[in-house]
């Protein structure tokens, strides 16, 4: 049987290059383009396909075509309560406590001064991320009462309201380092360490990966962490502290293109894989 | 064979490439769309927008 593989992108990075072989290389799948830029939703044609692979660049498409999908009976990898949590960084936060997965302390605070309030009561240095926000753009450590006073009046003042919805996260010195662990279902099937000599550690701000053993602690909080923002195909990102591992993200559209020679792993296997049972499921 | 809408210069597009894939200019390095295999075209790519990437 022939299994109908919807492919939601825009832009075709590297990891959806890869995602989109690997579904080629499958004899029982027929992949069907959808480019979020040509889409048109009337709340009622269903498009034929079995499954919707979600690889959109833009978060908030990505969130609202998940939704529509699902309201006519499409399902989708991964689901737009997935999408709605990974992609609020206040909602990941809150899925995570109410599943006891350790993170980093956390304050919401919606004014300068209660967030001012919010950064003295955890103590310097803090980061304010974006709710909403990738790459590492937009983070702030505030190392100081000035500095705090300056980013705060900088945020609500030049931003939209929503850089004024403050998230404040107690700084965790990283030694260089996170962690960021690949999430399939059931299996943590890959792991790499993010290492930079800035604070911030993304990739994507020239931080290099080199292959991490997943450890029993490893894929233990990375299993939880998954299971707490609804489950599916993720991305988790972890800081090692003396009280052991803390969340920090979860990523719903994973990017993985600088993990599979690192880690040996052929990640987009594992995800065409997984796709493709939750299509026959 | 695609033209770079930046530099003018030739681009190869090699046989795997797909509609809406980014690739780079050999010549200028600009980041750029592939909006058809067929005749080939190219565009410069969009800038990136505030809800990118994960």
């Amino acid at each position: 049987m022939t299994v109908r593989v919807g492919f939601l992108h825009s832009l075709l990075r590297k990891d959806e290059k890869f995602l989109i072989e690997e579904f080629r290389s499958r004899s029982d799948v027929e992949l069907i383009m959808l480019d979020d830029r040509k889409l048109i939703f009337d709340l009622e044609t269903k498009p034929d396909v079995d499954v919707v692979v979600e690889r959109s660049i833009n978060h908030s498409r990505a969130l609202h075509a998940l939704k529509l999908y699902e309201s006519i009976g499409v399902r989708c990898v991964n689901r737009s309560e997935v999408s709605r949590i990974c992609g609020d960084k206040i909602e990941t936060s809150v899925a995570l406590a109410s599943h006891n997965v350790p993170q980093p302390e956390v304050r919401v605070a919606f004014t300068e001064q209660s967030a001012l309030d919010a950064i003295e009561e955890i103590g310097y240095p803090v980061v304010l991320k974006p709710a909403v926000g990738s790459w590492g753009r937009l983070l702030s450590k505030v190392n100081d009462r000035d500095a705090a006073e300056t980013v705060l009046e900088h945020k609500t003042i030049l931003g939209s309201y929503h850089h004024s919805i403050f998230y404040i996260q107690k700084y965790v010195q990283k030694a260089g380092r996170d962690i960021r662990s690949f999430v399939v279902g059931d299996d943590c099937i890959a792991a790499i360490y993010r290492s930079s000599e800035h604070w911030i550690t993304n990739t994507a701000r020239g931080a290099v990966a080199s292959k991490c053993e997943i450890t029993n602690d490893i894929a233990e909080i990375s299993l939880n962490a998954a299971k707490a923002v609804g489950g599916g195909v993720v991305a988790v990102d972890l800081f090692e502290t003396p009280e052991g591992l803390q969340v920090n993200e979860v990523n719903y559209t994973m990017e993985f293109k600088n993990s599979i020679d690192t880690t040996g792993v052929n990640i987009p296997a594992k995800m065409a894989d997984y796709v493709i049972s939750e299509a026959k499921r | 064979m695609a033209t770079c809408p930046v530099c003018d210069g030739d681009v190869e597009l090699e046989s795997n490439t797909v509609a809406g894939e980014l690739i780079t200019c050999a010549d200028c390095g600009s980041e750029l769309e592939v909006i058809s295999i067929e005749p080939p075209k190219l565009e410069e790519a969009p800038d990136a927008e505030e809800d990118w990437g994960q």
